[in-house]
């Protein structure tokens, strides 16, 4: 029987129910940013029971690497689909659903297959023996001794994967780019002086300070041009004449 | 005793006393951070700055913060509620995480026990402080997204571009301390800037790289995209109010000295004393150290107010060229050259040869960077006008005349 310390004991019943809730949750709740968090949250309760067992650095790395880079660039891009969105569950490639049930079995399998051969039938040398030199010590010389022959294909295969998805993503401007001089330049050329410094900013000041009310001239007619192209193209801009002042009241003065 | 050893023999109830004593200090640290933060930007504008409540309006900071946790506390429609919820928490709770393995004394005696003020020492406590910033990031990430619009959203995204991007560049520069320390530990980083050199005299390059990175790492002025007000309105914290927008303000401060005192202890010495003045370490029964440490972070604190003071932001495309382009091949190459000098010193090299390869190194680089000067001339002489272009200027160098008649005729017919 495996003698387990009270902290470590306590540690554990309190972490890992949460752990496996968050697993579930991860794959039923709707949202697919809730569910790369859940994710996270596995990934980070992992690698607290990692630390608790003795491999510091495995914990440690696993934060920084998969929570705070990878996990990041995931959620980076999920982001972009908004707050509102939902996965949707109709199947865009045919029999997707059996290919992926194949692909989980074959890799359960695969895991399953590779820890057996690392434990049947030898016997563990055990944490000390392995963090007898230091724990960040042990992994350095395993890793540049023994493993530095699949470490380095490994590292060759993800800068290939990552130089392909440039190449994929690729593509090139069909003319260059103007400089911010040939741009201001460009700016006094063209437009009217008035336009030079920048175009007005919207809304009427301290009646309705908002991106989507024209602001006012001097003659209190609106100004077109200080509403964005996009605002105007959705139709969401308000009429900045409910905001303006019909007479100006003279009996008012302004505080010196 | 090193420090490790003495932690490793603390009792149950003094962690408990050191983790609140830390959590304590960061709090207090965050409030008189504030107040100097905004006297000493209002020095450098010629004004007087806060100064009604209490001496020097020391209490400032308190009376904002009370004032903050009154406000309404608005949650919008189209807001995520459990995640807006998580968010601050999530971006508060890692910053003070991270202060636990900064050693911020020697030997002291708290309470009786003989001990020093850190709350844990790991062998790899600087890795630990890159994993729960990181982890921090998720708050400002997820509280962009959770808010359901639009400013929020684009200042989550350029703040996680932001982050990861700079503490590549930041842990790249971490790597020649590990391989010139030979220990990830804080309290050992410490302990072999004491016997050698400062790593900001012996590792200077990497010191530069890290001081440059740690500001973009914590999203201040001239890195502050996520939330530059000309063009996010508030970034990521647009939607916040009250108490949440507070843990936000709260965690951006402890943030940043979090990174000033990792700056202080990884290059500056951490808490002991400056060379010639180590009498002063025994001084209070050890608790003197804590004095300096204190000095060295408030000196980068102070590198942080005056860059917010001086300088301009960037352009959000500028600043990820800088930081892929420039930041981390640099770093990548003073790391081969650490390694390389590293290499030579344990395989027993005379030292000429460590000099002669030094010496070959500055030559190459003094080479590098006339060649790149080179080329970079002649790309400005082509840029020179000959003549004023048609519409009015000031006066420039090189321009022969002013011609505000509107009439054709400058340099770019």
């Amino acid at each position: 029987m495996l003698e387990i310390a009270t902290p470590e004991t306590v540690m554990f019943w309190a972490l890992a129910p949460l752990s496996v809730l968050a697993a579930l949750g991860m794959l039923v709740v709707k949202k697919a940013v809730h569910s790369a968090i859940l994710l996270a949250f596995v990934m980070v309760t992992l690698a607290i029971f990692y630390i608790a067992q003795g491999a510091i650095f495995l914990g440690v790395v696993q934060i920084v690497v998969y929570t705070g880079a990878v996990m990041m660039l995931f959620l980076f891009i999920l982001m972009l689909v908004g707050v509102d969105a939902s996965d949707s569950l109709i199947e865009t490639i045919k029999g997707l659903r059996w290919i992926a049930i194949t692909a989980a079995l074959g890799f359960g399998g695969l895991i399953i297959t590779l820890i057996a051969r690392a434990t049947l039938g030898r016997t563990p040398v055990g944490l000390e023996f392995a963090n007898s030199g230091g724990n960040v010590e042990g992994i350095a010389m395993l890793l540049f001794s023994d493993y530095v022959l699949p470490f380095e294909v490994i590292s060759a295969l993800l800068i290939t994967a990552a130089l392909g998805a440039m190449v994929l993503a690729h593509h090139q401007r069909t003319n260059r780019r103007p400089s911010q001089r040939e741009q201001a330049i460009a700016r006094f050329r063209t437009g009217s002086l008035s336009d030079a410094a920048g175009l007005p900013g919207p809304g009427v000041y301290a009646l309705h300070n908002a991106v989507d009310v024209p602001a006012l001239l001097p003659d209190g007619t609106p100004a077109p041009t200080s509403i964005s192209a996009t605002l105007k193209a959705r139709g969401d801009v308000i009429e900045s004449a409910q905001f303006q002042l019909d007479v100006v009241d003279p009996t008012v003065k302004e505080e010196k | 005793m090193t420090n490790a050893e003495l932690i490793s023999q603390d009792l149950g109830w003094l962690i408990v006393v050191k983790a609140l004593l830390v959590f304590i200090i960061c709090v207090v640290s965050t409030l008189l951070a504030v107040w100097t933060e905004r006297r000493v930007l209002a020095k450098m504008q010629l004004r007087t700055g806060p100064n009604r409540v209490g001496p020097f309006g020391l209490i400032q900071s308190l009376a904002d913060g009370v004032k903050l946790a009154l406000k309404e506390d608005i949650i919008p429609a189209a807001a995520d509620k459990v995640v807006f919820i998580a968010a601050p928490i999530i971006a508060t709770s890692m910053c003070f995480m991270a202060f636990a393995v900064i050693p911020m004394t020697g030997k002291v005696s708290l309470f009786g026990q003989e001990t020093a003020m850190q709350l844990t020492d790991l062998s790899v406590g600087v890795l630990y402080i890159l994993a729960v910033t990181s982890i921090g990031v998720y708050g400002i990430v997820l509280a962009g997204w959770s808010s359901g619009s639009t400013y929020p959203l684009l200042g989550g995204l350029r703040a996680s571009a932001q982050v990861v991007s700079y503490e590549i560049a930041m842990g790249l520069s971490l790597v020649a301390v590990f391989i010139y320390a030979g220990s990830m530990s804080t309290s050992e980083i410490v302990a072999s800037q004491h016997v050698n050199y400062w790593n900001a005299v012996v590792l200077f390059p990497s010191f530069v790289i890290f001081v440059i990175s740690m500001v973009g790492e914590t999203n201040r002025a001239p890195f502050d995209l996520a939330e530059a007000e000309g063009e996010l309105v508030g970034g990521f914290h647009t939607e916040y109010s009250s108490l949440k927008f507070a843990l936000f303000f709260l965690a951006e401060y402890v943030n940043i000295v979090a990174v000033s005192a990792l700056a202080a202890t990884l290059f500056l010495g951490g808490y002991h004393a400056p060379p010639g003045l180590g009498f002063t370490e025994g001084w209070l029964g050890g608790w003197f150290t804590i004095v300096w440490f204190f000095l060295k972070v408030n000196l980068f604190f102070f590198i942080f107010m005056w860059l917010r003071a001086s300088l301009p932001r960037l352009r959000y495309d500028q600043f990820m060229k800088f930081g892929w382009k420039v930041l981390i091949p640099a770093s990548l190459i003073w790391i081969l050259v650490v390694a390389t000098l590293r290499i030579l010193q344990q395989e027993g090299a005379s030292r000429t040869t460590i000099i002669a390869f030094t010496f070959g190194l500055i030559l190459l680089g003094l080479a590098i960077s006339s060649l790149f000067e080179r080329s970079k001339k002649r790309s400005e002489e082509a840029l020179v006008e000959s003549s004023a272009p048609d519409f009015p200027v000031p006066s420039l160098p090189g321009v022969s005349s002013f011609n505000v008649s509107g009439k054709s005729g400058g340099a770019h017919e």
